[in-house]
Protein backbone atom coordinates (compact mmCIF):
# COMPACT_ATOMS: atom_id res chain seq x y z
CA UNK A 1 0.00 0.00 0.00
CA UNK A 2 1.34 3.37 -1.05
CA UNK A 3 1.90 5.91 1.75
CA UNK A 4 1.02 9.46 0.76
CA UNK A 5 2.83 12.40 2.27
CA UNK A 6 0.13 13.90 4.47
CA UNK A 7 -0.07 17.34 5.93
CA UNK A 8 -1.53 17.77 9.45
CA UNK A 9 -2.72 21.22 10.55
CA UNK A 10 -4.76 22.48 13.48
CA UNK A 11 -7.92 24.12 12.08
CA UNK A 12 -9.55 26.32 14.73
CA UNK A 13 -9.28 25.28 18.37
CA UNK A 14 -11.02 21.93 18.16
CA UNK A 15 -10.23 20.38 14.79
CA UNK A 16 -7.32 18.88 12.91
CA UNK A 17 -7.19 18.99 9.12
CA UNK A 18 -5.35 16.20 7.31
CA UNK A 19 -4.46 16.91 3.68
CA UNK A 20 -3.43 14.64 0.83
CA UNK A 21 -1.73 16.03 -2.33
CA UNK A 22 -3.93 18.67 -3.94
CA UNK A 23 -5.52 16.69 -6.76
CA UNK A 24 -8.66 14.71 -7.54
CA UNK A 25 -7.60 11.09 -7.79
CA UNK A 26 -9.29 7.79 -6.99
CA UNK A 27 -6.21 6.35 -5.25
CA UNK A 28 -6.32 9.36 -2.89
CA UNK A 29 -10.04 8.74 -2.33
CA UNK A 30 -9.43 5.09 -1.39
CA UNK A 31 -6.56 5.92 0.94
CA UNK A 32 -8.54 8.74 2.55
CA UNK A 33 -11.62 6.57 3.18
CA UNK A 34 -9.41 3.86 4.67
CA UNK A 35 -7.80 6.32 7.09
CA UNK A 36 -11.20 7.87 7.85
CA UNK A 37 -12.69 4.52 8.88
CA UNK A 38 -9.56 3.76 10.93
CA UNK A 39 -10.07 7.03 12.85
CA UNK A 40 -13.81 6.46 13.32
CA UNK A 41 -13.27 2.88 14.56
CA UNK A 42 -10.58 3.88 17.01
CA UNK A 43 -12.97 5.72 19.41
CA UNK A 44 -10.57 8.55 20.15
CA UNK A 45 -11.37 10.42 23.38
CA UNK A 46 -13.44 13.56 22.79
CA UNK A 47 -13.82 12.94 19.08
CA UNK A 48 -17.21 14.04 17.75
CA UNK A 49 -17.08 13.92 13.99
CA UNK A 50 -14.84 13.03 11.06
CA UNK A 51 -15.72 14.47 7.66
CA UNK A 52 -14.01 14.25 4.30
CA UNK A 53 -13.79 15.98 0.92
CA UNK A 54 -11.67 15.31 -2.22
CA UNK A 55 -8.26 15.37 -0.58
CA UNK A 56 -8.77 16.14 3.07
CA UNK A 57 -10.23 14.86 6.33
CA UNK A 58 -11.37 17.06 9.20
CA UNK A 59 -11.20 15.48 12.66
CA UNK A 60 -13.45 17.41 15.04
CA UNK A 61 -13.29 17.19 18.84
CA UNK A 62 -15.97 18.30 21.30
CA UNK A 63 -13.78 20.79 23.14
CA UNK A 64 -10.60 22.75 22.43
CA UNK A 65 -7.71 20.33 21.91
CA UNK A 66 -5.19 20.55 24.77
CA UNK A 67 -2.18 19.01 23.11
CA UNK A 68 -2.53 19.41 19.34
CA UNK A 69 0.88 17.95 18.56
CA UNK A 70 0.29 14.92 20.74
CA UNK A 71 -3.03 14.35 18.97
CA UNK A 72 -1.38 14.72 15.54
CA UNK A 73 1.27 12.18 16.59
CA UNK A 74 -1.50 9.78 17.55
CA UNK A 75 -3.23 10.27 14.16
CA UNK A 76 0.08 9.74 12.31
CA UNK A 77 0.54 6.43 14.11
CA UNK A 78 -2.99 5.43 13.12
CA UNK A 79 -2.21 6.22 9.48
CA UNK A 80 0.87 4.03 9.45
CA UNK A 81 -1.09 1.18 11.06
CA UNK A 82 -4.07 1.34 8.71
CA UNK A 83 -4.74 -1.86 6.82
CA UNK A 84 -6.35 -2.18 3.42
CA UNK A 85 -8.62 -5.03 4.50
CA UNK A 86 -11.13 -2.94 6.44
CA UNK A 87 -13.26 -1.89 3.59
CA UNK A 88 -16.95 -1.24 3.65
CA UNK A 89 -19.01 -2.88 0.93
CA UNK A 90 -19.36 -0.18 -1.70
CA UNK A 91 -22.20 -0.24 -4.21
CA UNK A 92 -22.60 0.54 -7.88
CA UNK A 93 -25.82 2.50 -8.46
CA UNK A 94 -27.70 2.83 -11.74
CA UNK A 95 -29.51 6.17 -11.94
CA UNK A 96 -32.22 6.89 -14.57
CA UNK A 97 -31.92 10.24 -16.35
CA UNK A 98 -34.21 11.80 -18.95
CA UNK A 99 -32.09 13.85 -21.35
CA UNK A 100 -35.06 15.12 -23.42
CA UNK A 101 -35.41 18.80 -24.36
CA UNK A 102 -38.06 19.46 -21.72
CA UNK A 103 -35.32 19.05 -19.06
CA UNK A 104 -32.04 19.54 -20.97
CA UNK A 105 -32.02 23.34 -20.95
CA UNK A 106 -28.33 23.71 -21.89
CA UNK A 107 -27.75 20.59 -24.01
CA UNK A 108 -28.27 22.45 -27.30
CA UNK A 109 -25.77 25.20 -26.35
CA UNK A 110 -23.24 22.58 -25.20
CA UNK A 111 -23.71 20.65 -28.43
CA UNK A 112 -23.01 23.76 -30.52
CA UNK A 113 -19.91 24.74 -28.55
CA UNK A 114 -18.37 21.28 -28.13
CA UNK A 115 -19.25 20.28 -31.72
CA UNK A 116 -20.60 17.00 -30.32
CA UNK A 117 -24.12 15.91 -31.23
CA UNK A 118 -26.66 15.68 -28.40
CA UNK A 119 -26.63 11.89 -28.81
CA UNK A 120 -22.84 11.83 -28.42
CA UNK A 121 -22.99 13.99 -25.28
CA UNK A 122 -25.66 11.73 -23.78
CA UNK A 123 -23.65 8.62 -24.66
CA UNK A 124 -20.44 10.01 -23.12
CA UNK A 125 -22.30 11.13 -20.00
CA UNK A 126 -24.09 7.83 -19.43
CA UNK A 127 -21.25 5.44 -20.40
CA UNK A 128 -18.87 6.72 -17.71
CA UNK A 129 -18.71 5.18 -14.25
CA UNK A 130 -18.39 7.94 -11.66
CA UNK A 131 -16.90 7.71 -8.18
CA UNK A 132 -18.67 9.37 -5.27
CA UNK A 133 -15.96 11.43 -3.50
CA UNK A 134 -18.14 13.03 -0.82
CA UNK A 135 -21.46 14.77 -0.23
CA UNK A 136 -21.48 18.55 0.18
CA UNK A 137 -22.78 21.90 -1.09
CA UNK A 138 -26.43 20.93 -0.53
CA UNK A 139 -27.89 18.07 1.53
CA UNK A 140 -27.55 15.04 -0.76
CA UNK A 141 -25.36 16.65 -3.43
CA UNK A 142 -22.85 14.01 -4.57
CA UNK A 143 -19.41 15.19 -5.68
CA UNK A 144 -18.58 12.84 -8.56
CA UNK A 145 -15.25 12.20 -10.28
CA UNK A 146 -14.81 10.67 -13.72
CA UNK A 147 -16.48 13.04 -16.21
CA UNK A 148 -15.12 12.51 -19.74
CA UNK A 149 -12.72 15.36 -20.66
CA UNK A 150 -14.74 16.03 -23.83
CA UNK A 151 -17.64 17.06 -21.62
CA UNK A 152 -15.73 19.52 -19.44
CA UNK A 153 -17.68 22.74 -19.90
CA UNK A 154 -17.42 26.05 -18.07
CA UNK A 155 -20.10 27.11 -15.61
CA UNK A 156 -22.69 29.62 -16.78
CA UNK A 157 -21.62 33.27 -16.41
CA UNK A 158 -24.83 34.09 -14.56
CA UNK A 159 -26.20 31.35 -12.30
CA UNK A 160 -29.89 30.45 -12.54
CA UNK A 161 -31.94 31.47 -9.52
CA UNK A 162 -34.02 28.30 -9.67
CA UNK A 163 -32.58 24.99 -10.79
CA UNK A 164 -35.15 22.19 -10.63
CA UNK A 165 -34.89 19.31 -8.18
CA UNK A 166 -33.25 16.36 -9.94
CA UNK A 167 -31.45 18.50 -12.56
CA UNK A 168 -28.43 16.66 -13.97
CA UNK A 169 -25.72 19.17 -14.76
CA UNK A 170 -22.12 19.79 -15.78
CA UNK A 171 -19.92 22.47 -14.19
CA UNK A 172 -16.29 22.63 -15.30
CA UNK A 173 -14.80 19.15 -14.85
CA UNK A 174 -17.62 17.95 -12.61
CA UNK A 175 -21.07 16.49 -13.07
CA UNK A 176 -23.81 16.18 -10.48
CA UNK A 177 -27.50 16.06 -9.64
CA UNK A 178 -29.27 18.87 -7.75
CA UNK A 179 -31.02 17.04 -4.86
CA UNK A 180 -33.47 19.91 -4.35
CA UNK A 181 -34.45 23.13 -6.05
CA UNK A 182 -31.68 25.69 -5.55
CA UNK A 183 -29.80 28.46 -7.33
CA UNK A 184 -27.02 27.04 -9.52
CA UNK A 185 -24.56 27.87 -12.28
CA UNK A 186 -24.01 24.46 -13.86
CA UNK A 187 -25.19 23.51 -17.37
CA UNK A 188 -28.34 21.43 -17.22
CA UNK A 189 -28.44 18.40 -19.54
CA UNK A 190 -31.24 16.29 -18.04
CA UNK A 191 -33.23 15.37 -14.96
CA UNK A 192 -33.40 12.32 -12.71
CA UNK A 193 -36.67 11.25 -11.06
CA UNK A 194 -34.76 9.68 -8.15
CA UNK A 195 -34.76 11.22 -4.68
CA UNK A 196 -31.16 12.00 -3.64
CA UNK A 197 -32.04 13.23 -0.18
CA UNK A 198 -34.88 12.12 2.09
CA UNK A 199 -35.05 13.69 5.56
CA UNK A 200 -37.45 11.02 6.79
CA UNK A 201 -34.90 8.21 6.32
CA UNK A 202 -32.30 7.15 8.85
CA UNK A 203 -29.77 7.13 6.02
CA UNK A 204 -30.99 10.20 4.12
CA UNK A 205 -28.79 9.52 1.06
CA UNK A 206 -28.65 6.14 -0.66
CA UNK A 207 -25.05 6.61 -1.78
CA UNK A 208 -21.89 7.28 0.22
CA UNK A 209 -18.28 8.20 -0.48
CA UNK A 210 -16.54 5.34 -2.30
CA UNK A 211 -19.67 4.18 -4.17
CA UNK A 212 -19.94 4.21 -7.99
CA UNK A 213 -22.68 5.90 -10.00
CA UNK A 214 -23.74 5.29 -13.58
CA UNK A 215 -26.49 7.14 -15.40
CA UNK A 216 -28.79 5.50 -17.96
CA UNK A 217 -31.12 7.19 -20.39
CA UNK A 218 -34.91 6.98 -20.01
CA UNK A 219 -37.71 8.52 -22.07
CA UNK A 220 -40.06 11.16 -20.67
CA UNK A 221 -42.83 8.56 -20.22
CA UNK A 222 -40.47 6.16 -18.39
CA UNK A 223 -39.35 9.15 -16.29
CA UNK A 224 -42.95 9.90 -15.35
CA UNK A 225 -43.55 6.26 -14.41
CA UNK A 226 -40.47 6.14 -12.15
CA UNK A 227 -41.35 9.50 -10.60
CA UNK A 228 -44.79 8.18 -9.63
CA UNK A 229 -43.21 5.15 -7.92
CA UNK A 230 -40.59 7.35 -6.18
CA UNK A 231 -43.29 9.66 -4.84
CA UNK A 232 -45.30 6.68 -3.61
CA UNK A 233 -42.14 5.47 -1.84
CA UNK A 234 -42.09 2.11 -3.63
CA UNK A 235 -39.38 2.59 -6.27
CA UNK A 236 -36.45 0.20 -6.03
CA UNK A 237 -33.19 1.75 -7.18
CA UNK A 238 -30.93 -0.65 -9.08
CA UNK A 239 -27.58 -1.38 -7.45
CA UNK A 240 -25.05 -4.10 -6.94
CA UNK A 241 -22.23 -4.61 -4.45
CA UNK A 242 -18.84 -3.85 -5.96
CA UNK A 243 -16.61 -6.90 -5.74
CA UNK A 244 -12.96 -6.11 -6.21
CA UNK B 1 -49.11 26.68 23.99
CA UNK B 2 -47.78 30.00 22.74
CA UNK B 3 -49.40 31.77 19.80
CA UNK B 4 -47.37 33.94 17.43
CA UNK B 5 -49.33 37.19 17.03
CA UNK B 6 -46.52 38.87 15.04
CA UNK B 7 -43.35 37.10 13.94
CA UNK B 8 -40.93 40.06 14.00
CA UNK B 9 -38.23 40.42 11.31
CA UNK B 10 -36.95 36.85 11.49
CA UNK B 11 -37.79 34.50 14.34
CA UNK B 12 -36.96 30.81 14.28
CA UNK B 13 -36.54 27.83 16.60
CA UNK B 14 -32.96 26.75 17.31
CA UNK B 15 -31.13 24.40 19.65
CA UNK B 16 -27.46 23.42 19.70
CA UNK B 17 -27.68 22.22 16.11
CA UNK B 18 -27.64 19.11 13.98
CA UNK B 19 -24.50 17.09 14.62
CA UNK B 20 -23.40 13.99 12.70
CA UNK B 21 -25.16 14.76 9.41
CA UNK B 22 -22.31 16.74 7.81
CA UNK B 23 -21.39 13.69 5.73
CA UNK B 24 -24.78 13.97 4.02
CA UNK B 25 -24.17 17.66 3.28
CA UNK B 26 -26.51 18.85 6.06
CA UNK B 27 -25.45 22.10 7.81
CA UNK B 28 -25.07 22.22 11.60
CA UNK B 29 -27.50 25.14 12.13
CA UNK B 30 -28.24 25.89 15.81
CA UNK B 31 -28.32 29.16 17.74
CA UNK B 32 -26.09 31.81 16.13
CA UNK B 33 -24.97 33.03 19.57
CA UNK B 34 -24.69 29.75 21.46
CA UNK B 35 -23.50 31.44 24.61
CA UNK B 36 -26.67 33.54 24.99
CA UNK B 37 -28.93 30.63 23.99
CA UNK B 38 -27.34 28.38 26.60
CA UNK B 39 -27.58 31.12 29.23
CA UNK B 40 -31.34 31.45 28.66
CA UNK B 41 -31.81 27.72 29.26
CA UNK B 42 -29.46 27.67 32.25
CA UNK B 43 -31.46 30.41 34.01
CA UNK B 44 -34.59 28.26 33.66
CA UNK B 45 -32.89 25.02 34.73
CA UNK B 46 -33.66 23.64 31.28
CA UNK B 47 -31.55 21.00 29.61
CA UNK B 48 -28.68 22.55 27.68
CA UNK B 49 -30.08 21.24 24.39
CA UNK B 50 -33.63 22.62 24.92
CA UNK B 51 -34.92 24.53 21.88
CA UNK B 52 -35.27 28.31 22.16
CA UNK B 53 -36.61 31.09 19.95
CA UNK B 54 -33.96 33.04 18.10
CA UNK B 55 -35.18 36.59 17.45
CA UNK B 56 -33.35 38.76 14.92
CA UNK B 57 -33.37 42.58 14.99
CA UNK B 58 -37.05 43.12 15.85
CA UNK B 59 -39.03 41.13 18.35
CA UNK B 60 -42.17 39.04 17.89
CA UNK B 61 -45.45 39.40 19.76
CA UNK B 62 -46.39 36.26 21.65
CA UNK B 63 -49.61 35.23 23.41
CA UNK B 64 -49.31 32.68 26.24
CA UNK B 65 -52.13 30.20 26.57
CA UNK B 66 -50.78 28.70 29.81
CA UNK B 67 -48.76 29.55 32.90
CA UNK B 68 -45.01 29.10 32.51
CA UNK B 69 -41.64 30.77 33.02
CA UNK B 70 -39.46 32.41 30.39
CA UNK B 71 -36.04 34.01 30.15
CA UNK B 72 -34.76 36.41 27.49
CA UNK B 73 -31.02 36.74 26.76
CA UNK B 74 -28.75 38.09 24.03
CA UNK B 75 -29.64 41.35 22.32
CA UNK B 76 -31.71 43.86 24.31
CA UNK B 77 -34.87 44.52 22.29
CA UNK B 78 -36.68 46.36 25.13
CA UNK B 79 -38.98 43.47 26.10
CA UNK B 80 -42.48 44.23 27.44
CA UNK B 81 -44.89 41.96 29.30
CA UNK B 82 -48.48 43.20 28.95
CA UNK B 83 -46.97 46.54 27.85
CA UNK B 84 -44.80 46.86 31.01
CA UNK B 85 -41.01 46.93 30.75
CA UNK B 86 -39.22 43.75 31.78
CA UNK B 87 -35.53 42.85 31.81
CA UNK B 88 -33.28 40.48 29.94
CA UNK B 89 -31.35 37.79 31.83
CA UNK B 90 -34.05 37.31 34.43
CA UNK B 91 -36.56 34.62 35.26
CA UNK B 92 -40.03 35.89 34.30
CA UNK B 93 -43.23 34.28 35.51
CA UNK B 94 -45.95 34.12 32.87
CA UNK B 95 -49.70 33.83 33.50
CA UNK B 96 -52.16 32.43 31.01
CA UNK B 97 -53.31 35.32 28.77
CA UNK B 98 -50.06 37.33 29.03
CA UNK B 99 -48.63 39.00 25.93
CA UNK B 100 -44.89 39.40 25.37
CA UNK B 101 -43.80 42.10 22.93
CA UNK B 102 -40.67 44.07 22.15
CA UNK B 103 -39.62 47.65 21.46
CA UNK B 104 -36.46 49.34 20.29
CA UNK B 105 -33.18 47.47 19.69
CA UNK B 106 -30.74 48.74 22.35
CA UNK B 107 -27.70 46.52 21.77
CA UNK B 108 -26.79 43.28 19.98
CA UNK B 109 -28.70 41.79 17.04
CA UNK B 110 -30.13 38.44 18.19
CA UNK B 111 -32.17 37.73 21.32
CA UNK B 112 -33.09 34.32 22.70
CA UNK B 113 -36.34 33.41 24.42
CA UNK B 114 -36.27 30.22 26.46
CA UNK B 115 -39.36 28.72 28.04
CA UNK B 116 -39.60 26.19 30.89
CA UNK B 117 -39.25 22.72 29.42
CA UNK B 118 -38.21 24.09 26.01
CA UNK B 119 -40.08 24.50 22.72
CA UNK B 120 -41.45 21.16 21.52
CA UNK B 121 -41.26 21.51 17.74
CA UNK B 122 -40.57 18.60 15.35
CA UNK B 123 -37.22 16.84 15.68
CA UNK B 124 -35.55 16.19 12.33
CA UNK B 125 -32.18 14.42 12.31
CA UNK B 126 -31.83 14.72 16.09
CA UNK B 127 -32.41 18.47 16.21
CA UNK B 128 -35.20 21.02 16.32
CA UNK B 129 -33.08 23.70 14.62
CA UNK B 130 -35.00 25.15 11.69
CA UNK B 131 -33.32 24.99 8.29
CA UNK B 132 -34.83 25.27 4.82
CA UNK B 133 -35.34 21.85 3.25
CA UNK B 134 -34.72 19.98 6.51
CA UNK B 135 -37.51 21.16 8.82
CA UNK B 136 -41.01 21.92 7.51
CA UNK B 137 -40.55 25.65 8.08
CA UNK B 138 -37.36 27.66 8.33
CA UNK B 139 -38.93 30.59 10.18
CA UNK B 140 -42.02 31.24 12.29
CA UNK B 141 -45.08 33.01 10.91
CA UNK B 142 -48.08 34.87 12.24
CA UNK B 143 -50.63 32.47 13.74
CA UNK B 144 -48.15 29.66 14.46
CA UNK B 145 -48.96 27.74 17.62
CA UNK B 146 -45.86 26.65 19.53
CA UNK B 147 -46.03 23.71 21.92
CA UNK B 148 -43.99 24.03 25.08
CA UNK B 149 -42.65 21.50 27.59
CA UNK B 150 -43.68 20.97 31.16
CA UNK B 151 -41.76 22.95 33.72
CA UNK B 152 -39.68 20.58 35.87
CA UNK B 153 -40.46 22.45 39.07
CA UNK B 154 -42.17 25.67 39.97
CA UNK B 155 -39.82 28.60 40.15
CA UNK B 156 -40.13 31.88 41.95
CA UNK B 157 -39.58 34.98 39.90
CA UNK B 158 -37.51 37.64 41.59
CA UNK B 159 -36.42 41.10 40.65
CA UNK B 160 -32.80 40.05 40.52
CA UNK B 161 -31.44 40.02 37.00
CA UNK B 162 -28.17 38.27 36.21
CA UNK B 163 -25.46 40.82 35.50
CA UNK B 164 -24.04 39.70 32.20
CA UNK B 165 -20.79 40.76 30.69
CA UNK B 166 -21.90 43.50 28.29
CA UNK B 167 -18.42 43.44 26.67
CA UNK B 168 -19.58 40.56 24.47
CA UNK B 169 -21.81 43.01 22.61
CA UNK B 170 -19.38 45.92 22.49
CA UNK B 171 -16.03 44.34 21.79
CA UNK B 172 -14.39 45.06 18.44
CA UNK B 173 -12.03 42.10 18.79
CA UNK B 174 -12.78 38.93 16.86
CA UNK B 175 -10.30 36.26 17.94
CA UNK B 176 -9.00 34.07 15.12
CA UNK B 177 -6.55 31.30 14.30
CA UNK B 178 -4.71 30.96 10.97
CA UNK B 179 -6.79 29.16 8.35
CA UNK B 180 -5.36 26.30 6.26
CA UNK B 181 -4.46 28.66 3.37
CA UNK B 182 -3.22 31.57 5.54
CA UNK B 183 0.42 30.80 4.76
CA UNK B 184 -0.24 31.19 1.03
CA UNK B 185 -1.00 34.90 1.52
CA UNK B 186 1.83 37.39 1.06
CA UNK B 187 3.44 38.76 4.22
CA UNK B 188 1.82 42.13 3.47
CA UNK B 189 -1.63 40.54 3.17
CA UNK B 190 -1.13 38.56 6.38
CA UNK B 191 -0.25 41.79 8.15
CA UNK B 192 -3.18 43.64 6.59
CA UNK B 193 -5.69 41.05 7.89
CA UNK B 194 -4.69 42.01 11.44
CA UNK B 195 -4.10 45.74 11.00
CA UNK B 196 -7.15 46.74 8.99
CA UNK B 197 -10.56 47.45 10.48
CA UNK B 198 -13.40 45.49 8.84
CA UNK B 199 -17.15 45.95 8.87
CA UNK B 200 -20.20 43.77 8.21
CA UNK B 201 -21.73 44.43 4.76
CA UNK B 202 -25.47 44.34 4.12
CA UNK B 203 -25.06 40.75 2.90
CA UNK B 204 -25.35 38.84 6.14
CA UNK B 205 -27.49 35.91 7.15
CA UNK B 206 -27.43 32.83 9.33
CA UNK B 207 -25.29 31.24 6.63
CA UNK B 208 -22.51 33.82 6.34
CA UNK B 209 -21.42 37.42 6.88
CA UNK B 210 -19.79 39.08 3.89
CA UNK B 211 -17.40 41.87 4.90
CA UNK B 212 -17.66 45.26 3.26
CA UNK B 213 -13.98 46.05 2.68
CA UNK B 214 -12.46 44.57 -0.50
CA UNK B 215 -9.30 42.54 0.13
CA UNK B 216 -6.77 42.14 -2.65
CA UNK B 217 -6.64 38.48 -3.64
CA UNK B 218 -4.03 36.61 -5.64
CA UNK B 219 -4.86 33.11 -4.37
CA UNK B 220 -6.23 30.43 -6.68
CA UNK B 221 -9.44 28.61 -5.81
CA UNK B 222 -8.75 25.35 -3.96
CA UNK B 223 -10.13 21.88 -4.67
CA UNK B 224 -13.45 21.79 -2.80
CA UNK B 225 -12.52 21.18 0.82
CA UNK B 226 -13.95 21.28 4.33
CA UNK B 227 -15.30 24.33 6.10
CA UNK B 228 -17.17 24.97 9.34
CA UNK B 229 -18.84 27.83 11.19
CA UNK B 230 -16.19 30.50 11.76
CA UNK B 231 -14.17 29.78 8.61
CA UNK B 232 -13.15 33.01 6.82
CA UNK B 233 -13.02 32.55 3.05
CA UNK B 234 -11.38 34.84 0.50
CA UNK B 235 -13.25 34.86 -2.83
CA UNK B 236 -11.66 35.33 -6.28
CA UNK B 237 -13.34 38.75 -6.52
CA UNK B 238 -11.64 39.83 -3.29
CA UNK B 239 -14.39 39.53 -0.69
CA UNK B 240 -13.91 38.14 2.78
CA UNK B 241 -16.78 35.90 3.90
CA UNK B 242 -17.17 34.60 7.44
CA UNK B 243 -19.18 31.37 7.46
CA UNK B 244 -21.68 30.94 10.28
CA UNK B 245 -24.02 28.31 11.74
CA UNK B 246 -26.07 27.53 8.59
CA UNK B 247 -23.01 27.32 6.30
CA UNK B 248 -22.50 24.61 3.71
CA UNK B 249 -20.34 21.67 4.72
CA UNK B 250 -17.70 22.20 2.01
CA UNK B 251 -16.31 25.09 -0.01
CA UNK B 252 -13.79 25.91 -2.72
CA UNK B 253 -12.44 29.29 -1.62
CA UNK B 254 -9.15 29.67 0.24
CA UNK B 255 -9.69 29.57 4.02
CA UNK B 256 -7.52 32.33 5.42
CA UNK B 257 -8.71 32.48 9.04
CA UNK B 258 -10.76 30.47 11.52
CA UNK B 259 -12.73 32.20 14.28
CA UNK B 260 -12.43 30.96 17.84
CA UNK B 261 -15.71 29.40 19.04
CA UNK B 262 -16.50 32.36 21.30
CA UNK B 263 -15.80 34.80 18.42
CA UNK B 264 -18.59 33.17 16.36
CA UNK B 265 -21.04 34.10 19.14
CA UNK B 266 -19.67 37.64 19.29
CA UNK B 267 -19.89 38.18 15.52
CA UNK B 268 -23.48 36.84 15.50
CA UNK B 269 -24.48 39.88 17.59
CA UNK B 270 -23.07 42.31 14.96
CA UNK B 271 -24.93 43.56 11.90
CA UNK B 272 -24.65 45.87 8.87
CA UNK B 273 -22.02 48.52 9.53
CA UNK B 274 -20.67 46.97 12.78
CA UNK B 275 -16.90 47.38 12.81
CA UNK B 276 -14.32 44.98 14.21
CA UNK B 277 -10.73 43.75 13.98
CA UNK B 278 -9.31 40.27 13.70
CA UNK B 279 -6.94 39.56 16.57
CA UNK B 280 -4.79 36.45 17.05
CA UNK B 281 -6.31 34.01 19.57
CA UNK B 282 -4.30 33.22 22.74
Amino acid sequence: MKDFKLNYKPFGDRSILIEWPSEIDSSILNDLLLFKSAIVNQSIKGLVEVKSAYNSILVIYNIAIDDVYGEIKHLKALYSERVSTIKSANRHWRIPVCYEDVFALDLEAMSVQTKLSKTEIIALHSEAVYSVYFIGFLPGFLYLGGLDKKLHFQRKATPRLHVKKGAVAIGGSQTGVYPNESPGGWNIIGNSPISFFDVSKKEPCFAEAGDKIQFYEVSKSEYDGIKTLVEAGIYQLESEVIDD
Amino acid sequence: MIKMLKPGFFTCIQDLGRMNYQEYGVPYSGAMDRYSAQLSNALLNNKVEAAVLEVTMTGPELFFNSDTCICITGADLSPLLNAENIKNNQLIQIKKGDVLSFGRLKYGFRAYIAVSGGFQSEIVMQSRSMYKGITKDFRLSKGDELQIGKATKSMQASNAALKINRAQFKTMSIEVFKGPEFDQLSKAQQKQLFSQEFSVSKNHSRMAYQLKEPFNNSLQAIITSLVMPGTVQLTPSGSLIVLLRDCQTTGGYPRVLQLKESAVDILAQKFTGSRFRFVPAN
